[in-house]
């Protein structure tokens, strides 16, 4: 097996991602699939290749540093699922 | 012929020798929608009222004489990956129920500048993440020419509102194939631009290295049409490019004669579907015919792109989608003691099968002990896909593939297994590594009656190319003009 049911597991973690316990069986045998598929990337030989984040030649953009228009505080908020006055409000963070 | 039956150049005419209203054409395609829809299941919703509106005050600036927009009065459907101010927009996910987006994407003010009618939003697979539209958080679009067959995907609801003459041009968005692959699979036009070629600001973002909005129209004049209207550097993307946009219909009907078309050995392979491959070869003769001169070339690394494409576009999407935790829009589920329990649910509940796979093949091949082996072992394979291009354009000027390796397949033959459906996007996929425009275009059909696609690959940003040798071989060919027996 490429991975493990715990790692499933620390993935889903690291995802935020909430699974069942058949969610969490389904997905390790079908990463596993997968990532065997992709081991045939290994035949290749990469040792001196560069890598390629993006295509296009181009680093950093700039723009100038000055004031334009954006959203309002009732056009950002109107999409929240929860609020209160001119905050987004989620549940308790630390432990009382 | 009906108007709901013609291209956007033919309803141009119309409209701007006011020979028909806005209103008149938009009517049409309400009735069309109302009498068909069912069948098809396209859109994920249709904005008949808004549009009603829109076509009114278009008719009363068309009746004073003003100076006619390019697209005054025509309808279109946008794949509902684009946001539309005032329109909801989910992505055809359960996450994004109910979000209204408070801006429109580039794309859209400049097709709103030209006068187009928004006519509704076109369902997909969750996220773009599919290639057969199965993946909807909502609803199962099917094929016209076949009901029991999928459209293709991701932009499926897009390339069977075209075909069923639901609208009379859509958008797409390609980042594996997702343009290219439904208009094969759904016998119409489908192009995915230069990476850079088109804004994707306020396209939601599947992976941003990959992807491309792109139109899926009726004939190739139309989609020269469409990307002249919304392409072009945008400052709210900074990876969209600062170059001029040529008027793209200005090469259409130029002869190909003495044009290098490469056909690269790896993607006609032993076993590939006999239907697809006499389809295509008999593309390339047409080609041939009408004077390009056509040369075996290879793509050495095509092999490795499905392995490739499925390591950087999972990894770009396990961080795109950090973004749906409940907090700022899109649904948040159940009661939660903390905040972490909030994010774990509402994500468990908002996402689909795929969409958790696709995360956790992300997150995987990005976390502590794996990225060497995964994700940065695919983005220096991606660096050898890229000069594989690069050398073979040195020796041809448009590389002419077929767009999947079938027509379209059934619904649910491939829903069980996800390895299976990564494969269908084979000869679709590279472009999208590489970063240049391709277009599918129907070149034939099956025993059955189902469409085959051709596809043409082209340099970066040279769209012009392949907008000029695909109208050349739909001039010479009348696939494009069959309509589904609906």
């Amino acid at each position: 097996m490429k991975i493990t049911r715990q790692e499933v597991e620390h993935v889903a973690r690291l995802a935020r991602l909430g699974l069942s316990g058949e969610e969490r069986e389904k997905m390790q045998a079908q990463l596993n699939a997968i990532l065997t598929y992709i081991d045939k990337l290994n035949q290749l030989n990469t040792s001196e290749i560069e890598p390629t984040s993006h295509v296009i030649p181009m680093t950093n953009v700039f723009r100038e540093d000055a004031v334009s228009s954006c959203l309002s505080q009732e056009e950002a908020l109107a999409n929240a699922p929860d609020r209160q006055e001119v905050f987004f409000r989620v549940p308790r963070i630390l432990e009382e | 012929m009906e108007l709901t039956a013609l291209t956007i150049h033919d309803l141009q005419g119309l409209l701007q020798r006011r020979e028909v209203t806005a209103g008149q054409v938009l009517r049409a395609f309400l009735k069309r929608i109302a009498q068909e829809e069912g069948k098809v299941q396209a859109y994920m919703a249709v904005t008949g009222r808004e549009a009603l509106t829109r076509a009114a005050r278009l008719d009363r600036r068309l009746d004073k004489g003003e100076q006619v927009s390019p697209l005054a009065g025509v309808p279109l459907a946008i794949k509902d990956v684009i946001c539309t101010q005032g329109v909801p927009t989910t992505c055809s996910s359960k996450i994004l129920e109910g979000f209204i987006p408070p801006y429109d994407a580039t794309v859209m003010r400049r097709l709103d500048q030209a006068g187009m009618v928004l006519l509704g939003k076109t369902n997909m697979d969750e996220f773009a993440m599919g290639s057969s539209t199965e993946n909807s958080g909502y609803k199962i679009t099917r094929n016209p020419w076949d009901v029991s067959r999928v459209p293709g995907g991701s932009s499926g609801g897009s390339g069977a509102a075209v075909a069923a003459d639901l609208c009379a041009g859509a958008l797409g968005s390609d980042t594996g194939g997702s343009i290219r692959q439904p208009a094969a699979f759904c016998g119409i036009v489908g192009l995915k631009p230069t990476y850079g070629r088109v804004s994707r600001y306020g396209l939601i973002a599947f992976a941003s290295s990959l992807d491309q909005i792109g139109p899926m129209t009726k004939d190739v004049r139309d989609a020269a049409i469409l990307l002249r209207v919304f392409a072009g550097h945008d400052p709210c993307d900074s990876t969209s490019v600062d170059m001029p946009v040529p008027d793209y219909t200005a090469q259409l009907g130029r002869e190909i004669t003495g044009l290098r078309i490469g056909i690269p050995d790896e993607y006609f392979i032993e076993g590939m579907d006999a239907e697809v491959e006499t389809a295509v070869r008999g593309a390339i003769s047409v080609l041939e015919s009408l004077g390009a001169k056509a040369e075996r070339i290879s793509l050495p690394h095509t092999e490795y792109a499905v392995a490739t494409y499925y390591l950087v576009a999972t990894a770009e999407a396990s961080s795109n989608l950090a973004r749906y935790d409940g907090v700022k829009y899109g649904v948040r589920t159940g009661k939660a003691r903390n905040l972490l329990e909030m994010y774990m649910k509402s994500r468990q509940n908002g996402f689909g099968a795929e969409v958790k796979r696709r995360i956790m093949l992300g997150t995987y091949g990005l976390s502590a002990g794996y990225y060497d082996a995964y994700y940065l072992k695919a983005l220096k394979v991606r660096t050898l896909i890229r000069k594989d291009f690069e050398e073979a354009f040195k020796r041809c000027d448009v590389i002419v593939t077929p767009t999947a390796p079938t027509a379209a397949f059934g619904l649910g033959e491939k829903t069980d297994d996800p390895l299976t459906m990564y494969l269908s996007d084979i000869f679709t996929i590279s472009a999208n590594l590489a970063g240049i425009p391709g277009i599918s275009l129907p070149c034939g059909f099956t025993q059955a009656g189902l469409p085959i696609g051709l596809q043409l690959l082209g340099k970066p940003f040279d769209e012009a190319t392949l907008l000029q040798v695909g109208f050349a071989y739909e001039q010479a060919t009348e696939w494009h003009r069959r309509k589904p027996p609906l």
